[in-house]
């Protein structure tokens, strides 16, 4: 173990004077780009896996807290048992969250998808209800006294009307997914988070640190203008008013 | 046995409590750990949230700020202040988790003085009282409630994310759900996990009641109303910028 360095690594970190760890005396800057260029392959990999998590954490959440926020907006009592247990789940923190998936679904990345459904389904539900819940009465009931069905109410009024708080949710709800997702490097499914730790692991390997985050935060905000996009697309009629 | 059984076992011996750098120690190095970081964003987040939302300027700043620490992953800024020259530790974890809990205490507190009542402030002035009186004895008390849930939120966000430095070599109970997964002993685990998560629930069933408890005015035990009647006309709250932990 001498063969290491002059003198032992341990010395090295409790010396006030000199104070640097044996890996600072090689070069190790924050931004590199031969390390994105040399490992484009691996990036792209975990970015894949990222994205994937990330899309399917948000439909299946959507198409769980859907039909929740439908039952909960039928009265206080429906909704106030939803409202706090997403309450409770918000709370609970993610790495806890995964750790106690471990022992039912294992290593796999199906641990973390479990984890990021729960927390993007209490996310979309509240959105989805406070839309719901926006809806004016009169308005409903005037679909009602038109002879709108239920189904045809729930597509022609509600939806529209509900549009623009459901689709905030869904954006907050992907950003703060593909934050989230980092965290599945607990059971070593975290998409660009494997980035950050294995570049904590190789010797606080600045360049891999940095591209793993900086890579979630460029995803995170091409996720927010995509959707930002898509909710101008799918309601023309705000954009009226407004000019 | 199986790990749940394994968990309970471990918490149920008092040697794991007590022991140096057992459960104990660990719990009293998160708290710290949380209560400075929190402290620490209360300093810099309250006087510029309250100067803003006061004078109802910087608005589209403080928007921008939530949406965008949103997007950052915790782990993330855990791992580059660790890399960085302050190194790895408490310090740089405390300085991170500083960093996550200005966010939603400066939204909440910039949401709450910018929404009291023009109106109620002239009233206020016109009887007389000085700029710093209307501040102190109106508004604050208006907007308390909104800058309760953000040091709410900001506290129980970092309890819940001094979790993850554990993965970045910091200390705190994330350290057993850390050394369990490592170790292949899930019970560990499974225990570290119970206590990272009753802490955050703990955390969050506290300041819910000391917010109750300062808030002047009529009120209600925060356990017992439904949160989204708060917020009619189909506005999701502006001020949740807690993202799950």
């Amino acid at each position: 173990m001498t063969s290491l360095g002059a003198r032992p690594l341990l010395d090295a970190v409790s010396d006030p004077v000199v104070g640097l760890l044996a890996v600072d005396e090689a070069p190790n800057p924050w931004f590199d780009p031969s390390y994105v260029t040399d490992n484009w392959d691996t990036i792209l990999s975990y970015t894949g896996e990222h994205v994937r998590l990330t899309v399917l954490a948000v439909v299946i959440g959507a198409a769980l807290a859907l039909p929740l926020a439908l039952v909960a907006r039928r009265s206080r009592y429906l909704s106030a048992p939803v409202l706090g247990l997403s309450t409770v789940v918000y709370t609970i923190p993610s790495l806890a969250l995964f750790a106690l998936l471990v022992p039912f679904t294992g290593l796999s990345s199906n641990t973390v998808l479990v984890g990021l459904v729960a927390y993007s389904l209490v996310i979309l539900v509240r959105n989805f209800l406070a839309g719901l819940q926006g809806v004016p009465a009169d308005v409903r009931e005037a679909a009602r006294g038109m002879g709108l069905s239920a189904a045809q109410t729930f597509r022609r009024v509600d939806l529209p009307l509900a549009l623009p708080a459901f689709m905030a949710g869904l954006r907050i709800a992907t950003v703060s997914t593909v934050a989230l997702t980092t965290v599945g490097v607990l059971v070593g499914h975290g998409g660009l988070g494997q980035l950050i730790t294995g570049g904590f692991a190789a010797n606080f390997y600045r360049a891999e640190i940095v591209t793993g985050a900086v890579g979630c935060v460029l995803l995170a905000l091409l996720a927010d203008v995509l959707l930002a996009a898509a909710e101008r697309a799918l309601t023309p009629w705000t954009r009226a008013v407004r000019a | 046995m199986n790990d749940f059984s394994r968990a309970l076992v471990y918490l149920n011996d008092p040697f794991n409590w007590t022991r140096p750098n057992g459960i104990a120690d660990l719990a009293v190095e998160h708290l710290v750990i949380s209560a400075v970081a929190v402290l620490a964003a209360m300093v810099v987040a309250l006087p510029v949230g309250t100067a803003l939302g006061a004078s109802r300027r910087g608005g589209g700043v403080v928007v921008v700020l939530s949406n965008v620490s949103r997007a950052v992953p915790t782990l993330a800024l855990l791992t580059l202040f660790a890399v960085s020259p302050i190194g790895f530790g408490n310090r740089a974890t405390t300085i991170a988790l500083a960093v996550f809990a200005v966010p939603p205490i400066l939204t909440n507190t910039f949401v709450g003085f910018r929404g009291v009542d023009p109106e109620v402030r002239e009233a206020a002035r016109g009887m007389g009282m000085s700029r710093v009186q209307v501040l102190g004895r109106v508004e604050l008390p208006l907007a308390l409630p909104l800058v309760m849930t953000g040091i709410r939120t900001a506290a129980v966000q970092v309890v819940a994310t001094a979790g993850l430095a554990a993965l970045v070599g910091g200390g705190g109970l994330g350290r057993l759900i850390n050394l369990g997964f490592g170790q292949q002993d899930y019970g560990v685990m499974i225990a570290g996990a119970i206590l990272v998560a009753g802490l955050a629930l703990l955390t969050e069933a506290l300041l819910a009641l000391l917010s109750w408890a300062v808030t002047p005015g009529p009120r209600r035990l925060p356990f017992l109303h439904v949160r989204a009647s708060k917020t009619p006309g189909g506005v999701p709250e502006p001020t949740a910028s807690g993202v799950p932990l």
